[in-house]
Parts: C-alpha cells; sequence; structure tokens
C-alpha cells in the first residue's frame, strides 16, 4: 500500500524551487502589478472620473486581448499564432496596469467578493464585473471571425490604440503616461506586424482579397465609435489628463489610408453601427457578442470567488 | 547570530546575480531590470526593477526570486518595487549581456531608432533597416521567418549560410 500523501507531497515538490512557497502553480504567484509604484492623484483631478477613464483604457485591452487569446490553436500558421499570442500578452499587461490604476484611483469600482477572498484588484475587475460595467469600445468585443476579420480589426484597433497612447504619454498623471510610453513601443510593433498582413492578404490570393475586403465592410461601422468623446474622456482632457478621442481622428485615417493605398482597399460607405439611444461601448451598452466572451473568461474565476479548491 | 548591518553594495552584489527566468544566460543587471538597490534607515534592502514589456509574466517570478536571494544571503528585510518609468528599452542590455546572449546563440538587439520628438509613430510596411548577423556562424545573410518569438523580447530568424534558426531579441 502505497502512502498517498507522500505521492501528493512528491507532486507539488517539483513545482516550487527550495524554500521557495512564491512559485506554486496556482494562487501565489499574483501581486500588484503598481507594488512601489506612485499612485498619487494629479492634483484637482477626482479619482472616480480617472477610475471611470482607467477602465475604458483597460477593458479595451483587456477585451481584445481575450479575441486573441481565442486564436490558441486555431490560427493558420504557427508563427501567427506566437504573434497573436504575443499581442495580446502585451496587451493584457497594459490592462493589469490600467485595471491596478482604476482600482487605486477610486477603490468603490471593485465588485464585492466573500469575506477573505485573495483575489487581487486587477482579477476582481477583469472576472467579477458584469458586462454593463464593461466599458471597452464595441469594436473589440466583435466576434473574431476569419483571420481577414481578425487582422482587419487589429488593424485598426492598433492605429487607434498607438494614435491615443502617444498623446497620453503628456498625462498629468504619472501612471498613465508611463503605462502609455511603455505602450507605444509595443503597438506600435503590433501595427506594424498587422499592417503588412492586411497588405499581403487583400494583395494575394481572390480568395483572400475577397475575404479581406468582406472583413472591411464588417469592421468599417465601428470606426466612428472610436472617434466619438465620452463626458469622462472630455472632462479629463480638459485637465490635461485624458486625450479626447476626437483628437485621433486625423492620425487613424491617415495611417489606415497609407494602408488601405497599398493594399488597394477602399472603405465602405454605409451607416454606422447604431448606438442605442446614444449609448454604446462607453456606456456599458454592448452587442451580442459580449455575453459569451466574458462567460468564457470569467467562468472558472467566478466558480472559485475566494480561491479555493 | 548577528544580523548584519547591510551595504547597499553588498546588497546589488547579491541582487546582481538572479537570473532572469525566460533568458538565465542573463542576470537581472546584465538585462537592464535592476534600476536600483538601497538600504533605508531601518535597515530594508529596497530593490527597484522595471519591466521589459507590459506583459512580462516574468515579473514576479523575479520579484520572488530577488527576496529568496538576497534573505539567503543573510539580508532579512527586502522589498522589491516596480518602476514603470522610464521604461525599459534593449539599449540597457550591457556589453557583457549582449556577449552572454551572442553565446548562447541569441542575436542580440541593434541600437533602438532615436524616439520621434512629438508627432505621430511612422508606420514601417516594409521590412525596416534592421541587419542581423547569424550568431552561429556570422554571416548577415540571413531572414526573418517570424515578427515574434517564443517569448515578447524575441523574433525568429533564420540563417541563409549555415542554415540554422535562431532567435533574435527585438530593439525596444
Amino acid at each position: 500500500m502505497t502512502d498517498r500523501t507522500q505521492i501528493d507531497h512528491g507532486a507539488y515538490e517539483g513545482l516550487v524551487e527550495a524554500h521557495d512557497d512564491s512559485r506554486w502553480a496556482f494562487g501565489t504567484g499574483f501581486d500588484d502589478p503598481l507594488v512601489g509604484v506612485d499612485t498619487t492623484m494629479p492634483e484637482g483631478v477626482d479619482g472616480a472620473g480617472l477610475a471611470a477613464y482607467c477602465l475604458m483604457l483597460a477593458d479595451d485591452a483587456l477585451v481584445m486581448s481575450q479575441r486573441l487569446a481565442q486564436w490558441s490553436t486555431c490560427a493558420p500558421e504557427l508563427e501567427e499564432e506566437v504573434a497573436l499570442a504575443n499581442i495580446g500578452l502585451d496587451l493584457l499587461g497594459q490592462a493589469r496596469l490600467l485595471l491596478a490604476r482604476a482600482a487605486a484611483a477610486d477603490p468603490s469600482v471593485l465588485p464585492v467578493l466573500p469575506e477573505g477572498s485573495p483575489v487581487p484588484a486587477e482579477d476582481a475587475l477583469a472576472f467579477f464585473r458584469d458586462e454593463m460595467a464593461f466599458r471597452n469600445v464595441r469594436l473589440v468585443e466583435l466576434d473574431n471571425g476569419d483571420f481577414a476579420r481578425s487582422s482587419l480589426r487589429l488593424l485598426v484597433f492598433s492605429t487607434w490604440r498607438l494614435a491615443l497612447l502617444g498623446r497620453l504619454r503628456g498625462s498629468r498623471d504619472s501612471v498613465l503616461a508611463a503605462v502609455a510610453a511603455k505602450g507605444v513601443k509595443e503597438v506600435t510593433y503590433h501595427r506594424d506586424y498587422v499592417a503588412r498582413w492586411v497588405v499581403t492578404l487583400a494583395q494575394g490570393t481572390p480568395e483572400s482579397r475577397r475575404r479581406t475586403e468582406a472583413a472591411l465592410h464588417t469592421v468599417w461601422p465601428y470606426v466612428a465609435e472610436l472617434l466619438g468623446t465620452h463626458p469622462v474622456e472630455r472632462n479629463l482632457a480638459e485637465a490635461g489628463v485624458a486625450v479626447d478621442p476626437a483628437s485621433v481622428r486625423d492620425e487613424l485615417h491617415g495611417v489606415l489610408a497609407q494602408v488601405f493605398a497599398a493594399a488597394e482597399l477602399t472603405p465602405p460607405e454605409g451607416p454606422t453601427a447604431s448606438a442605442v439611444t446614444g449609448r454604446a461601448g462607453r456606456d456599458g451598452v454592448h452587442t451580442e457578442t459580449m455575453g459569451p466572451l466574458l462567460a468564457e473568461m470569467q467562468v472558472v474565476a467566478r466558480a472559485h470567488p475566494s480561491g479555493l479548491w | 547570530m548577528t544580523v548584519r548591518r547591510p551595504t547597499a553594495s553588498q546588497a546589488r552584489e547579491v541582487a546582481a546575480t538572479v537570473l532572469d527566468p525566460e533568458m538565465p544566460m542573463l542576470s537581472l543587471a546584465d538585462l537592464g531590470v535592476l534600476r536600483d538597490v538601497q538600504v533605508d534607515d531601518d535597515a530594508r534592502v529596497v530593490v527597484t526593477i522595471t519591466p521589459t514589456y507590459s506583459g512580462c509574466p516574468a515579473m514576479a517570478t523575479m520579484r520572488a526570486d530577488l527576496q529568496v536571494r538576497l534573505r539567503s544571503a543573510g539580508f532579512e528585510d527586502v522589498e522589491v518595487r516596480t518602476a514603470l518609468h522610464p521604461a525599459w528599452s534593449t539599449d540597457w542590455i550591457s556589453d557583457d549581456g549582449r556577449r552572454k546572449l551572442r553565446e548562447a546563440g541569441i542575436s542580440p538587439p541593434g541600437a533602438t531608432a532615436p524616439p520621434a520628438h512629438g508627432g505621430p509613430v511612422p508606420l514601417t510596411l516594409l521590412s525596416g533597416p534592421r541587419r542581423v548577423t547569424c550568431p552561429q556562424c556570422g554571416s548577415p545573410d540571413t531572414r526573418e521567418t517570424s515578427y515574434f518569438g517564443s517569448t515578447a523580447c524575441k523574433a525568429q530568424y533564420r540563417c541563409a549560410a549555415c542554415g540554422e534558426p535562431f532567435d533574435h531579441v527585438k530593439e525596444i
């Protein structure tokens, strides 16, 4: 008869370094990504507003990252799978910092968890908020579709985000400025990667061109939402903390025009995706794809809100 | 047993030996992520590190490794902080680190482009001017096989002269 406790002990031993309980496969490796960073509020800025703005930028990155992760094991080539996972990882990192910034600026944004739950603030925000509390633009939540649609969407997203982050480097909030300065380097790389793919797909075979044109028709109606200014963004932009999305219009369309010229693509004329009584992603009003996305992303954490199993 | 009254240089010496979990041929000092090591008035060692990429999954491990290494070297009170600004650049990888990368078959990063002052970041639709020599045979006849690699900081290349695939640390 084998001693079961000994077997278990042996199995777990392989997961940790000697005398180092911080390397368990689950549980103790998470810590605040802003540990030791000065999170003092800039003068005259209200915490609730800053938190709301951080959630917008965080949720854009988080939901885009989740869509990119869905390509794992499904991408057309191993290299592209690695690329999409890498891009998703960068965005997830940006999301973690921004979620932590939101929680530090206004702890009341945190969902209520069981007493004693070890779930850190960033995880509470990612996994325990309901759909209405997510502030991402709808572009990022759309279904992946085929590789052409995912590429086209990622092109629009990274061009827009790079334009935002470029300006956000001058934010009066030192954390946002630092996150942006780092993000600019990362997203520059994402945009170059995906712009080349869009050109390749558009100028490839008749089938890849057909799919790329179809992708443009699906994605384009969601571009207008990216340039709309939410009151939270307007207030903080006036305070020198946020970027007014309307101010990146020329850069977004200018860069996209460069790619579309090389790809010989023409964006469709046509209606933009409708909002619900003027409200869209930034107000927590999402498309029908958002529910299943969140269900997949949140199910494990919600099943174990105390971090125990 | 006497508790050591640590000096910053002693602590730095120990912290500098901790290896990067993903590129273990490099120490955190070689990689340029070890920003600062100080000892405060209460004899607490305060180490400041910076992430290479926003999503660098190795940060928690680095933090844990620094704690363990410093504690086992006799420094009892250790705090590891994060600095986000200024953002890490591959220009901070030391010459020694570049040599170690090359010896491990990884092509070290070239110099980064000077930052654009204000204004939008230009789009690069064609492969940039990056020239990568093969870390195995030294041939400049190499081509990029993937824009991204096994970790966030690398791209994949192949050498046309010796046929070997290799990783290149991307300039950021």
